[in-house]
C-alpha cells in the first residue's frame, strides 16, 4: 500500500470540498481526493441560483433570509447556524464574484437576482428577488470558478481516487484509505485532519435528480466509524422533476412566473398556499402534487402534473396579479436555456410551446454528519467534538436546513461552511501533531474488497439496488406510515443479508473496475437507507420533508429535537436525540 | 424495439488488441438514452464493460463517446435520434473518443486533455483591489454577454477529440482549451489577456485550427466553438478584444 502524507485530506471535489480546499490550503498542505474528476461533481448541476440578501432589485435583509430558512426548515434548523448562513451568504457571494464567477447582470452592472421558493419579503409575505444566478447553470459556474481558483492556487488533486475508509483511533484521526480507480491499488493518506464533502445519497430512491455517483460514501464511512448521523429521516423530494426521469427542473422556472396545473387545468397551489402559491416551500409543493395525483387530478389521471412556463400562461397570471412583467420566447431562452435544452432533448417538448410533465423527485438530504459552525464533526447528544474530523455540504448536517431545505440554500451552505471548515482546518493543522498510523491499517478494507471481488452467490448488485430503490420509493417517500416504514425496514434487512452473503460481480480485474466499486457503493446506500427508515419510523409527527399519514400534525412538545442514529458493529441501529437551538423565531404554524 | 450494440472493448490487463463486443437488448424505447443501454448491458449482461458517467443528463461531461461515428454524450443521445431502425431493430456502434489513449473499454486517458486546459491559465486574473464598498465588481449585461457562450463548457472533450488537427498532433491545445481561454479573454473584468493571447499565438495554439467545424458539431452544449476560436484569432491579429 502506498502511503502519502498531508496535513489535511479533503474527500470530495464539489463546491464544499473545493471551497474548503481553497481556504485550508492557505495554511496547510492539503490533498483533495475525489472519485470523479472535480468538474464532474454534482454541484455543477445546480440550476436556479444562490440566495443572498444583496437587495440589488428590492429591499431585502439577511434577517428575512434567516426567517425564511427557519420557517422553511419547519423550525428544526439551529437558529445560531442559520444566522451565520444568511449573514455570510452576502459576503461569500461577493467573494465568488471577485473570484470571477460570471453572474448575470442588471442594467446597472450589479448581480441579477430572481424569485425562488420560500424566499419572501417578511413584511408582505410576497416573494422577494434573492437568488443570484448565472442563467440556469449557477452551480456549474460555482463549480468551475472554484476549480479554476484551486488550479491557480496549485491545490493538490488526486482525481479518480475513491475514498473507502477513515482511519480513526479512539478519538483521534489519522487519515483515510483510498482505492485508485485506474490501478485497483489501495493508498493510505496519512494526515492530521480529514474533511468529508461527498454529497448526498438520492440513489436510494428510484426517481431522483441525483447523479449515479451520489451514493453517500462519506456519510456511510462516518457512520461505520462511530459517528451517529443526524436527522436522516428528512430527505427532500423536489416538486418538479421530469416525469419518470427525475431530472430537475429548477424552481427558477416558477421564479420566472411558471405555474403548476393539474389535469383540470387548475392552478391548484392557490388552494394549498394562498399567499405565495407556486413558490411555497418544496415539501409543501411536493405534497400538494402528490395529493392532486392521489385524488385523480393528475394529467389524464396519470402520475404527473404540468409545469407551465409558456409566455401566454405566465403573462395571463401576471396580468391577473397586477404584475406588469411580461415575458416572451427570447426571455425564456435567455433565462432558462438549460431547462429548454433538457425538455427538448429528453421529452421532445419546447417549454415555450407546451407545458412540461413533472413529478416529485428525490433530491436532497437535509440530514447527515453532524457538525458545528466550523465544520467540526460532533459526536452524540453531548455534541463532543472529534478533533481533526470535518464535514461540509450535503453530506453534513450543521443544521441549517432542519426538516426541509429552502431552494438556493444548498449552494449557500457549500460556500459558507466550506469556507469556515477550510479556515478552521488551516488553524487546526498548525497546532495538531501527525499521529502514527495504527498497525494493520487498511487490512479490513482489503478483506472487504476481496469478499466483493470473489463472491459467488450469483446475485447481481443491480438487482439488490433495484429492490432497495423500490422499497424506499414505495414506503419511505413523500408520505409515510408506521406500516410502510416497518415494511421498508424488513425489506432492507433482507436486502442487506443478500448483499452480505450472495452478491457476485463479473469483473475480477484491477483496472477501472467500476463493477467492484458500484458494488461497494451499494453497501453505503443500503446502510443510509436503513438509517433513514429507522429514524423516520421513530418520529411520530409530520414536519418538513417527513410527512406521516398516521401523524399528520407537527408536535413541538415531543418532537422539536434532532434525531441521532448510531450503528453498532453488528449492524444494529439505535436512536438518541438532542435539542434544537432556538433563537429569534418562535415555532409557529407554517402557512404560505 | 430491439437494439443491437457493437461496443469497442479493450482491457490491457487481458487483451492484446481491441475487439468488438456485440450485445442485444430487448424492450428498448425510443426515449432511452445510449447511457441507459450501456447500463443495461453492464448491469444485466456483462459487468466488465467499463465507462465513465455521473449526472446522466448532459451536465457533468463524463460520458463523451463516439456513437455511430460521431462524438456525443451517451446520456444525451436518445435512441430516437439514431434513426428509426430497420423494422424493429436499431443498430448502435459505440467507441471511445479518439486522440486520447484508451485505458479500458470506453475510458480514455484524460490527463493530456486537462494538461492543455491548464496551459491556458483557466482562471480569473485581476490583481486590482476589490471595490472599497465590499461589493461586487460591476459589469454591464452587454459585457457579460460577450463570453456567455463559452461559460457553458463542461470539459467533456467531445470537441477536442473530434478535431483532425488534434488527431494529427496532440501537442495542439485543442478547441476545449481555446474555449476556456476565450471565456477569460473576453471577460471585461479579467486582466490576463496578454499572457493568454501569447499561449494562443504559440505554434500549438489557435493557428492549428483549420476551421473544420467538427468541434462545433460535437459540442453537447451547443457552444459555437469554431466561432470562439475565430474570435481569439482576431484578438491575436488585432491585439484587442
Amino acid at each position: 500500500m502506498k502511503t502519502h502524507v498531508f496535513d489535511a485530506v479533503i474527500v470530495g471535489a464539489g463546491g464544499a470540498g473545493l471551497m474548503t480546499a481553497l481556504y485550508a490550503s492557505r495554511g496547510a498542505n492539503v490533498a483533495v481526493i475525489s472519485k470523479l474528476y472535480p468538474t464532474r461533481s454534482h454541484t455543477g448541476t445546480a440550476q436556479g441560483g444562490i440566495g443572498a440578501a444583496l437587495g440589488n432589485l428590492e429591499e431585502d435583509h439577511w434577517e428575512w433570509h434567516a426567517y425564511d430558512t427557519v420557517k422553511g426548515s419547519d423550525y428544526l434548523a439551529d437558529q445560531d447556524a442559520v444566522d451565520i448562513l444568511c449573514k455570510e451568504a452576502i459576503e461569500t457571494v461577493v467573494e465568488l464574484e471577485h473570484m470571477g464567477l460570471p453572474f448575470d447582470r442588471l442594467p446597472n452592472g450589479r448581480i441579477s437576482q430572481r424569485r425562488f421558493g420560500g424566499h419572501t419579503n417578511n413584511e408582505t409575505g410576497k416573494p422577494v428577488m434573492r437568488a443570484c444566478h448565472a442563467a440556469d447553470r449557477t452551480g456549474h459556474m460555482i463549480l468551475q470558478t472554484l476549480y479554476q481558483q484551486c488550479i491557480k492556487n496549485k491545490v493538490n488533486f488526486f482525481d479518480e481516487f475513491h475514498v473507502v475508509d477513515l482511519i480513526r483511533v479512539d478519538d483521534t484521526i489519522r487519515g483515510i484509505i483510498a482505492y485508485e480507480i485506474a490501478t485497483g491499488e489501495l493508498h493510505v493518506f496519512h494526515s492530521k485532519a480529514v474533511h468529508f464533502a461527498t454529497g448526498g445519497w438520492g440513489r436510494c430512491w428510484e426517481v431522483t435528480s441525483n447523479a449515479h455517483s451520489l451514493t453517500g460514501d462519506g456519510t456511510a464511512i462516518c457512520l461505520r466509524n462511530g459517528v451517529p448521523l443526524q436527522d436522516m429521516e428528512f430527505f427532500q423530494f423536489h416538486p418538479t422533476g421530469i416525469y419518470k426521469l427525475g431530472i430537475l427542473i429548477t424552481e427558477g422556472v416558477r421564479g420566472e412566473g411558471g405555474i403548476l396545473l393539474n389535469g383540470q387545468g387548475e392552478r391548484f397551489m392557490e388552494r394549498y398556499a394562498p399567499t405565495i402559491k407556486d413558490l411555497a416551500s418544496r415539501d409543501v409543493v411536493s405534497r400538494a402534487i402528490f395529493m392532486e395525483i392521489q385524488a385523480g387530478r393528475g394529467i389524464n389521471g396519470q402520475n404527473y402534473v404540468h409545469l407551465d412556463v409558456r409566455p401566454e400562461t405566465v403573462n395571463k397570471y401576471n396580468e391577473l396579479a397586477g404584475d406588469p412583467k411580461r415575458i416572451d420566447r427570447a426571455y425564456i431562452e435567455e433565462k432558462l436555456p438549460d431547462i429548454a435544452d433538457f425538455t427538448r432533448t429528453y421529452l421532445g417538448i419546447d417549454p415555450v410551446e407546451e407545458p412540461m410533465p413533472i413529478q416529485p423527485t428525490a433530491h436532497y438530504a437535509m440530514g447527515g454528519i453532524p457538525t458545528d459552525v466550523h465544520g467540526r464533526v460532533l459526536i452524540g447528544a453531548e455534541k463532543r467534538v472529534l478533533p481533526g474530523l470535518y464535514a461540509a455540504g450535503e453530506c453534513a448536517c450543521v443544521s441549517v436546513h432542519g426538516a426541509n431545505r429552502l431552494g438556493t440554500n444548498s449552494l449557500v451552505d457549500l460556500v459558507v461552511f466550506g469556507r469556515r471548515s477550510g479556515a478552521h482546518i488551516a488553524e487546526y493543522c498548525r497546532e495538531a501533531e501527525l499521529l502514527p498510523l495504527p498497525t494493520g491499517t487498511g487490512q479490513h478494507v482489503q478483506a472487504d474488497f476481496e469478499r466483493l471481488r470473489t463472491g459467488t452467490g450469483g446475485m447481481k448488485p443491480f438487482e439488490l439496488r433495484r429492490r432497495m430503490q423500490k422499497t424506499m420509493t414505495d414506503n419511505v417517500g413523500v408520505f409515510r406510515t408506521e406500516e410502510s416504514m416497518s415494511k421498508a425496514i424488513e425489506d432492507l434487512h433482507h436486502i442487506r443479508h443478500d448483499y452480505e452473503t450472495r452478491v457476485q460481480i463479473d469483473d475480477k480485474g484491477q483496472r477501472y473496475n467500476t463493477d467492484l466499486l458500484e458494488a461497494w457503493e451499494l453497501g453505503c446506500l443500503l446502510e443510509l437507507a436503513e438509517v433513514t427508515a429507522f429514524s423516520a419510523r421513530a418520529r411520530k409527527e409530520s414536519r418538513g420533508g417527513h410527512a406521516r399519514e398516521d401523524f399528520p400534525e407537527r408536535d413541538d412538545h415531543e418532537w422539536l429535537k434532532h434525531t441521532l442514529c448510531a450503528r453498532d458493529e453488528d449492524g444494529h441501529y439505535s436512536l438518541d436525540y438532542k435539542p434544537v437551538v432556538l433563537g429569534r423565531y418562535e415555532p409557529k404554524k407554517r402557512v404560505y | 424495439m430491439q437494439a443491437k450494440l457493437k461496443i469497442r472493448r479493450f482491457n490491457p490487463e487481458t487483451d492484446k488488441k481491441p475487439w468488438w463486443g456485440e450485445y442485444t437488448l430487448e424492450n428498448v424505447h425510443r426515449t432511452d438514452t445510449v447511457l441507459d443501454l450501456l447500463h443495461r448491458i453492464k448491469w444485466e449482461q456483462d459487468g466488465t464493460l467499463s465507462l465513465r458517467r455521473s449526472c446522466a443528463h448532459g451536465v457533468c461531461g463524463s460520458d463523451a463517446m463516439r456513437i455511430n461515428g460521431a462524438n456525443a454524450l451517451a446520456c444525451k443521445t436518445l435512441v430516437s435520434r439514431l434513426g428509426s431502425g430497420k423494422g424493429d431493430v436499431i443498430n448502435i456502434q459505440v467507441e471511445p473518443i479518439l486522440g486520447l489513449s484508451v485505458e479500458k473499454d470506453l475510458i480514455v486517458d484524460m490527463e493530456p486533455f486537462f494538461d492543455h486546459y491548464r496551459s491556458v491559465m483557466p482562471y480569473f486574473i485581476n490583481d486590482q483591489p476589490v471595490p472599497a464598498d465590499g461589493r461586487e465588481r460591476l459589469q454591464s449585461p452587454e459585457d457579460r454577454h460577450r463570453f456567455d457562450d463559452t461559460t457553458k463548457c463542461i470539459l467533456c472533450a467531445a470537441c477536442t477529440s473530434s478535431c483532425p488537427s488534434f488527431w494529427a498532433d496532440d501537442r495542439y491545445v485543442g478547441p476545449a482549451a481555446i474555449v476556456q481561454a476565450h471565456r477569460f479573454i473576453f471577460d471585461s473584468r479579467d486582466e490576463g489577456m496578454n499572457e493568454r493571447l501569447e499561449v494562443m499565438a504559440d505554434t500549438f495554439g489557435v493557428w492549428r485550427c483549420r476551421t473544420i467545424f467538427n468541434c462545433t458539431n460535437a459540442c453537447p452544449r451547443e457552444i459555437k466553438v469554431t466561432e470562439a476560436i475565430a474570435d481569439v484569432k482576431k484578438a491575436i491579429t488585432s491585439g484587442k478584444v
